[in-house]
């Protein structure tokens, strides 16, 4: 048995010190789905708006109303300013949705001629993977940034971008887009080399697969494998590029996570994995942290319930108190159950900074719920 | 099959679901597909292979666990149909196998769906080894996809065998032998999406089973205790000082305990209205409380308890709800 050492407390994540360090340019939020990834870019966007600062957020999928009070109501990639801000400092917000489908063609445009990228929109199976391609969304996503990024630094209308990731449950799909992965990593025969190797096996195993496939189906996966081929080195350089930006100092990882177990689980594995690859993790987020009322236990509630069951009273000033002593005993479990997570969680990771979102009562839906959760970041 | 957003619940109630079906001496496979190893976790035991396992006994009957490896499930496929055992295995040197099933994820998708359609038609003796299939599904978000899988495959592929695979697993999935089950919580995200999940599975010809609302609030606050939609602070001290708390002591308290039980009745509006959501799509539904945490084993059976599986009733053949 080794000493006890004398138990190192986390430190508080200083949100507003982030918020207003104008080094920092890019804020990316991520974490499991549901744990409230989009809720915490829009209000930390709007939170650093509202400080004096010039910000886009790239959201990801946001609630319905949510985007509606963002003024999102079209899905076209457009950064469309954010009305109903505070106008006592001079920041402004500009908000957007990402569409895939069009960022995908976009890319392929970019780096393919005309004539070829007609081709590749024209493939069947482009037509119907572009949509489902595993980890499209992330690269996406990282893709998009890359151009707000370039645009940031070339027209400086943004001094701060603030972006969402995918909802994705599995943190590793985010940092291990598995296209990247596929067209660069030299895991089993390289890069490029590979997409040679796949296409070497569709043609040795060509009899095989059309028996298998279909002759379309083959042709058409061929083709696309073809077209990627003369893509491949825009892809790559683009995916390094963006991988260096968010290695840089002016950017900023925000882990967020809920207080349940499989949340934790993945925000655990994503703080680890941003530490090992040396990515700027600035710290975690608890959101929807439970709250109880202070000054009675559960016990004492529980003992008080008791003693208005024996007066069996029906009186609206009891029906009342038990009422409440029920919701009370409920909200201290919860809390109870919610803060021996977080402790979990520190525990863990003492080294990084964390701090709690209360669960609001409602969902967040528009600017006022944003800014309740933004004064919850408030003084360090 | 049972789907629903993302963390809902969908692999707790799928496996309470295998249990109930279970109860009364039959036996269940549930399916997980997406490779997280959820039904070691949930029943506790090491992860599972890609080999049917026994995971719990239930009444005279049992639950079997499988989790489907689609790269495993791709060289079964070309085994069985086409005995191209050593195919296999260069397809997988050369990468194609890793190249199919991540860049295409709708073949993978039909994999997957023709894994439980092996199951559900499997027999040993001229009867079914199997009196149903649970699988643990992709979320809502993908489920269309993935059970149209099949339709696209069958199309892009026009000939073939695996167009004729396609079509089979297809059939079945369209039969009155498959339903599809969306578990939801009462907020508004994992609602919307089981509103536009339903519509889109009844749009494309799919049977909607049950809404299964996960981790339901107990209603706690009757609307008729609060004064104009909130707690009468004087009313809830007197209240508390019957209860044996000292007065000076219980006004300070229902205080903080006013706006603890306003915010639980705002959630509990935000349930309702959410609940009306659900009713007012004609969409069945059934609940299930939210039990203390961690849920093991005993805890799916109480869940299995609270869904009793084996009353429910479909509309009859060929009708849709
Ligand atoms: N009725 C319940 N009461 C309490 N906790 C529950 C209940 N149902 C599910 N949970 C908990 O909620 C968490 C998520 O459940 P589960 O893993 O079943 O969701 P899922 O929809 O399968 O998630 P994923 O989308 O990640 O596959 C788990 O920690 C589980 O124990
Ligand atoms: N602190 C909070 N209090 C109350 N509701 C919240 C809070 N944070 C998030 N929510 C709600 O939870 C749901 C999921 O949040 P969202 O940000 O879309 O998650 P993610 O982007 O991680 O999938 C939304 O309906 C949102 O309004
Ligand atoms: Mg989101
Ligand atoms: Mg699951």
């Amino acid at each position: 048995m080794t000493a006890a050492k004398p138990r190192r407390r986390a430190p508080v994540f200083d949100v507003d010190q982030l918020l207003k360090d104008p080094e920092i340019k890019v804020i990316v939020t991520c974490g499991s789905g549901g744990v409230g990834k989009t809720t915490t870019a829009a209000a930390l966007a709007l939170r650093a708006a509202e400080q004096g600062r010039k910000v886009v957020v790239l959201t990801i999928d946001p609630a319905r109303r949510l985007a509606q009070a963002l003024g999102l109501t079209e899905l076209d990639n457009t950064p469309r300013p954010v009305r109903g801000l505070d106008a006592a400092q001079s920041g402004k917000l500009q908000a957007m949705m990402l569409d895939m489908k069009r960022t995908f063609d976009e890319v392929v445009s970019a780096h393919t001629t005309p004539d070829k990228a007609e081709q590749v929109f024209a493939n069947p199976f482009y037509q119907s993977l572009s949509a489902s391609f595993a980890g499209t969304q992330e690269y996406m996503a990282m893709e998009k940034l890359s151009q707000l990024r370039s645009q940031l630094v070339a027209e400086g209308e943004w001094d701060l971008i603030v972006v969402d990731t995918p909802p994705s449950r599995s943190a590793l799909d985010f940092l291990d887009v598995r296209m990247i992965r596929l067209l660069t990593a030299p895991a089993r025969a390289g890069g490029k080399a590979y997409l040679k190797v796949v296409t070497a096996s569709f043609n040795i195993f060509g009899k095989v697969l059309t028996r298998i496939l279909g002759n379309d189906l083959l042709g058409n996966v061929s083709s696309f494998v073809a077209s990627l081929e003369t893509m491949f080195g825009g892809f790559r350089e683009r995916a390094d590029q963006t991988y260096e930006l968010l290695k840089g100092s002016d950017t900023a990882f925000v882990v967020v996570s809920s207080p349940e177990p499989d949340a934790l689980r993945e925000a655990s594995f994503f703080v680890e994995r941003l530490q090992h690859e040396q990515m700027p993790l600035a710290g975690v987020l608890m959101n929807r942290l439970r709250g109880a009322a202070a000054g009675l236990s559960a016990e004492g509630a529980g003992a008080a319930l008791e003693r208005l069951a024996e007066l069996a009273d029906d009186s609206p000033a009891s029906l009342l108190a038990q009422a409440a002593l029920r919701v009370h005993v409920e909200s201290v479990r919860a809390a109870a159950h919610d803060r021996a997570m977080i402790a979990r969680f520190a525990a863990a990771h003492p080294d990084v900074p964390q701090r709690s979102i209360p669960a609001l009562p409602t969902d967040v839906h528009d600017l006022v719920g944003l800014r309740a959760v933004g004064d919850s970041l408030a003084d360090g | 099959m049972v789907t629903g957003k993302g963390g809902t619940g969908k692999t707790t109630v799928a496996a309470a679901l295998a249990l109930g079906l279970a109860a009364g001496g039959h036996r269940i496979l549930l399916v997980e597909v997406e490779g997280r190893q959820g039904l070691a976790q949930l029943f506790d035991t090491p992860p599972l292979p890609y080999v049917e396992t026994r995971l719990a006994a239930s009444q005279g009957g049992e639950v079997i666990g499988l989790a489907v490896d689609p790269e495993a499930a791709m060289l079964e496929y070309l085994e069985l149909f086409y005995s191209i055992k050593r195919g296999g295995s260069v397809l997988r040197k050369m990468g194609a196998v890793d190249f199919v099933t991540t860049i295409a994820p709708g073949l993978r998708d039909v994999l997957l769906t023709g894994k439980a359609k092996e199951a559900v038609t499997r027999k040993v003796g001229g009867r079914p080894v199997f009196d149903a299939v649970v699988l643990d599904a992709p979320p809502t978000g993908r489920i269309t996809q993935f059970l149209q899988a099949t339709h696209e495959v069958a199309d892009l592929a026009k000939f073939g065998p695996i167009h004729k695979q396609s079509v089979g697993v297809s059939t079945l999935l369209h039969s009155p032998q498959t339903v599809i089950h969306l578990v939801t919580l009462l907020e508004e995200m994992p609602v919307q999406e089981t509103l536009d999940a339903a519509a889109e599975l009844r749009a494309a010809d799919y049977r909607i089973g049950r809404v299964i609302v996960n981790r339901a609030r107990p209603v706690l606050v009757e609307a008729g205790l609060l004064h104009e939609g909130s707690v009468d602070e004087q009313t809830l001290a007197r209240g508390l000082t019957q209860a044996g708390l000292q007065s000076g002591v219980a006004v300070g308290l229902a205080t903080a305990l006013a706006t603890e039980v306003n915010e639980y009745s705002q959630r509990q509006a935000v349930e309702a209205e959410a609940d009306d959501q659900l009713a007012a799509a004609g969409l069945p539904i059934v609940r299930l409380p939210e039990l203390s945490p961690p849920v093991d084993v005993g805890g799916l059976f109480e869940l299995a308890g609270a869904l009793e599986p084996r009353e429910w009733q479909y509309p009859p053949n060929g009708v849709r709800s």
